[in-house]
């Protein structure tokens, strides 16, 4: 470290007191306090148990969704929807499971169908705008006149709802969170889980934190814990030189969820799966940022830089003529997800060329290329970027930054990106493209905890929310989990003998949470966490072997006896910073061993091994599990839909009657949630 | 000849300007302190001034200190350089891009909602 001179420095603006020990106690603890965590406690909080959130950041705007949200998927029970959930479920199988996803989980996606909508309505009753209540698209195709609710992608089937008023969502919730009494810790990242008698594989009765401004230790103690934390992304990419935390993933999300279930010998699955999908780091532009043709931007005219527009076709590649058409499935075709991110032809819907990249490459189109908003019907256009952009997480600052600088939609073609040719393949992930960096991330395809048609976990007190469930969560299926999980984990508080937390292990953490204060010559947070995405993309990058993975986890190993303990701390901030990079180690240590024991190469977990190249031997077609086992690594397997086989019931519908607690007989959740009021 | 005093000081940190006040507008109300997820700023020692951005480095730029700021068009969020974007007005063929010299005038269209 540079000698600095601390003459100069203005003092910590917040008191430091390392050390001190605050003790909480609730029924139902909830580590994380985005769109999952908020709808756990609300939901927690409405059974009558005494909940206490745990968040990183601050719960008014934290988590990934806190910035915002446009589509809310899955809403098959509005009154509009033409495919209920039932329908969903053999849809959402040709998807793989969950949208685009292979390897996903069928409970959460199908707990979604059936209470996406009853969680919007529960947002709008805290006084989200869900509708167009101020009647600017009366007449719009995407309008249903009667609901004055909005819809996206597939205007005939109409599951997917255009949420007006997105952007201030989360803060709806931290109200809701302040009125129900809920405690909520602010600054306090979480960083393990306390089991019975301190011994892994046991029940678990709490959890330790510490305050990111303070310094401060936090015990809490509970009878039921909600881990509803983010997946690990920022493990891969590390350069806040080029841009800041230019990554799709929040930046708080570096994995203690994931670490501190593994320490606790939860068991952990796909954590394998790989991908260089989204977001490369400093190399990416805004999120939605610049043009483009899908998600938010679906299904924007796109021309190139002679003002040539580029043909849309169907899923059959037969051309499609005019805008409305890109809104309605094909001939004979009962839906569209997005695009051709699925797997299945089945459900494929309108999209650009596929053959874009090979007609750049001939001079067909030449680059630059433009969204051309002005040419879009005035209603689709005021949709994209008054509506859907402004609403998005992170994009109400595009909004408001471009409007400033003189962007005008109605005269204005937005940029596209340049990049190699080859990456305009279909996406909506343009503007984030950059050179390729391996598992960059996604949020809704990490590994996770293994979980039961209760979103519990394989330990006792444990149960799942949003991304801390393989494989992960977007916006509706975060709020969905959130608010299943809450009435499981209220239900078993109910009943749960009073926790015991085990002293020996509450001073344990204490000691690893303070041992980098005494550090003086090492190097800061920022190297440290640098080196170790080296480390990730190196030796577990896109083509992994026995070998390199091997190698990995000694470097991983060395790091941690060397420049990780000997890190330089000087305020509370560099000690959490510095503690999330031990995280880093445990989490890397994790995906290695995950990516250990799976040896086949497989195409959809996009998991390249050396050392047996051959793709997708049917006797790997299964989720590998791991865990620990009294310290040991223990390897199992499980089916990849285990979720409809013995003990669970073969039918998705009979699994969610069995454990979602709402149903009765002849009602539907929603009926029955407005009926016991 | 200029002469001008000169200090050692470290390397400018980049990205380092993603957060600006607006002085004249900021009340000191530390609203924006407190909703950050990443802790990039903290309340400035003299109360009623702006906050100080000692992380720009960790700023995500979700712009919620901005969205959440009570006194409009005290808080400006600006995407580093190597982040702008640009664009090509349909009828006149001009190239414009944000933090361009002489940029046009605004855009004031409110978003739905």
């Amino acid at each position: 470290m540079t000698e600095f001179n601390y003459s100069q420095a203005m003092e910590w603006p917040y008191p430091v007191n390392y050390g001190k020990e605050n003790e909480v106690s609730a029924d139902v603890l909830i580590l994380g306090g985005g769109i999952a965590g908020c709808h756990a406690a609300i939901n927690a909080a409405k059974r009558g148990a005494k909940v206490a959130v745990v968040d990183k950041g601050a719960v008014i705007r934290s988590g990934l969704g806190g910035a915002g949200v446009d589509h809310w998927h899955l809403a098959c029970t509005n009154p509009c929807s033409k495919i209920t959930p039932e329908e969903m479920e053999g849809l959402l199988k040709k998807f793989g499971d969950y949208f685009y996803l292979e390897y996903g989980n069928g409970i959460t996606s199908y707990i979604t169908c059936k209470e996406s909508y009853d969680a919007l309505l529960d947002c709008e009753k805290m006084g989200v705008k869900v509708r167009d209540v101020d009647d600017e698209f009366v007449g719009a195709p995407f309008r249903d006149e009667k609901t004055k609710l909005m819809f996206a992608y597939d205007y005939e089937n109409r599951f997917c709802i255009r949420v007006n008023g997105g952007a201030d969502i989360k803060v709806a919730l931290y109200n809701e969170l302040k009125r129900l009494g809920v405690k909520i810790y602010d600054r306090v990242m979480a960083t393990s889980l306390l089991t019975e008698g301190g011994k892994q594989g046991a029940r678990v009765v709490g959890a330790t934190g510490l305050n990111v401004r303070t310094g401060e230790f936090y015990s809490f103690k509970a009878k039921a814990t909600i881990l509803s934390t983010g997946a690990p992304a920022g493990i891969w990419i590390f350069s806040t030189e080029l841009a800041g935390f230019a990554l799709f993933q929040e930046p708080n999300l570096t994995g203690e969820g994931t670490a501190m279930a593994w320490r606790a010998g939860a068991e952990l699955t796909t954590l394998e799966r790989s991908s260089a999908m989204m977001g490369s780091g400093g190399f990416s532009y805004p999120m939605y940022g610049t043009g483009n043709a899908h998600n938010t931007w679906y299904a924007c005219n796109i021309v190139d830089a002679n003002g040539k527009e580029i043909p849309w076709v169907d899923r059959d590649g037969k051309m499609v003529k005019t805008v409305s058409e890109r809104y309605h499935p094909a001939p004979g075709q009962r839906t569209f997800f997005y695009g051709r991110m699925s797997p299945s032809y089945d459900i494929w819907g309108p999209s650009l060329i596929p053959d874009l990249p090979q007609r750049i490459m001939k001079g067909e189109f030449a680059l630059p290329l433009y969204a051309d908003l002005p040419s879009m019907p005035k209603h689709e256009r005021r949709a994209i970027w008054g509506l859907m952009i402004p609403h998005e997480g992170k994009c109400r600052i595009i909004y408001d930054t471009y409007q400033r600088a003189g962007f005008d939609p109605d005269k204005d073609m937005l940029q596209v990106n340049i990049m190699p040719p080859d990456q305009y393949f279909y996406t909506a992930w343009w503007g984030s493209y950059g050179p390729r960096q391996w598992r960059t991330g996604g949020f809704c395809n990490g590994g996770g905890l293994v979980f039961d048609w209760d979103l519990k976990t394989s330990l006792e007190g444990l149960y799942v929310a949003g991304q801390s469930t393989y494989p992960g969560a977007d916006h509706s299926v975060a709020a969905c989990s959130g608010r299943y999980a809450a009435r499981k984990a209220a239900q078993y508080a109910q009943t749960a003998k009073e926790p015991v937390v085990e002293r020996k292990q509450v001073d344990g953490e204490k000691a690893r949470h303070y041992a980098p204060l005494k550090n003086k010559n090492g190097i800061g947070w920022k190297e440290l966490r640098a080196g170790l995405c080296r480390i990730m993309q190196d030796y577990c990058g896109e083509y992994k072997s026995e070998e390199t993975l091997k190698m990995g986890l000694r470097w991983l190993n060395s790091i941690r006896e060397s420049e990780a303990s000997t890190a330089y701390v000087r305020n509370p901030h560099e000690l959490a910073r510095t503690l999330e990079c031990l995280t880093h180690i445990t989490v890397g240590e994790i995906i290695m061993q995950a990516s250990l024991a799976r040896k086949a190469s497989n195409s959809a977990l996009e998991f390249n091994r050396l050392d047996y190249p051959e793709k997708d031997p049917p006797e790997w077609n299964k989720l590998v599990t791991i865990k620990l086992e009294n310290g040991d690594i223990q390897v199992g397997e499980m089916p990849h839909n285990y979720w409809l086989l013995p003990p669970n019931a073969p039918t998705y519908e009979e699994n969610y009657k069995r454990h979602c607690i709402l149903y009765k007989a002849g009602r539907t959740a929603t009926a029955h949630m407005e009926g016991g009021k | 000849m200029m002469k001008k005093k000169a200090f050692m000081v470290p390397n400018p940190m980049t990205p380092g300007q993603a957060i600006h006040f607006d002085p004249e507008l900021c009340t000191g109300c530390n609203t924006c302190v407190d909703v950050c997820r990443s802790d990039v700023m903290v309340p400035n020692p003299e109360k009623g001034k702006p906050p100080i951005v000692l992380y720009p480095d960790e700023c995500w730029f979700c712009g919620c200190c901005a969205s959440d700021c009570p006194v409009s068009g005290a808080i400006r969020v600006e995407h580093p350089l190597n982040q702008r974007v640009g664009w090509k007005r349909k009828e006149t063929g001009e190239y414009f891009r944000i933090g361009m010299k002489n940029p046009p005038p605004p855009n004031t269209k409110p978003p739905v909602g």
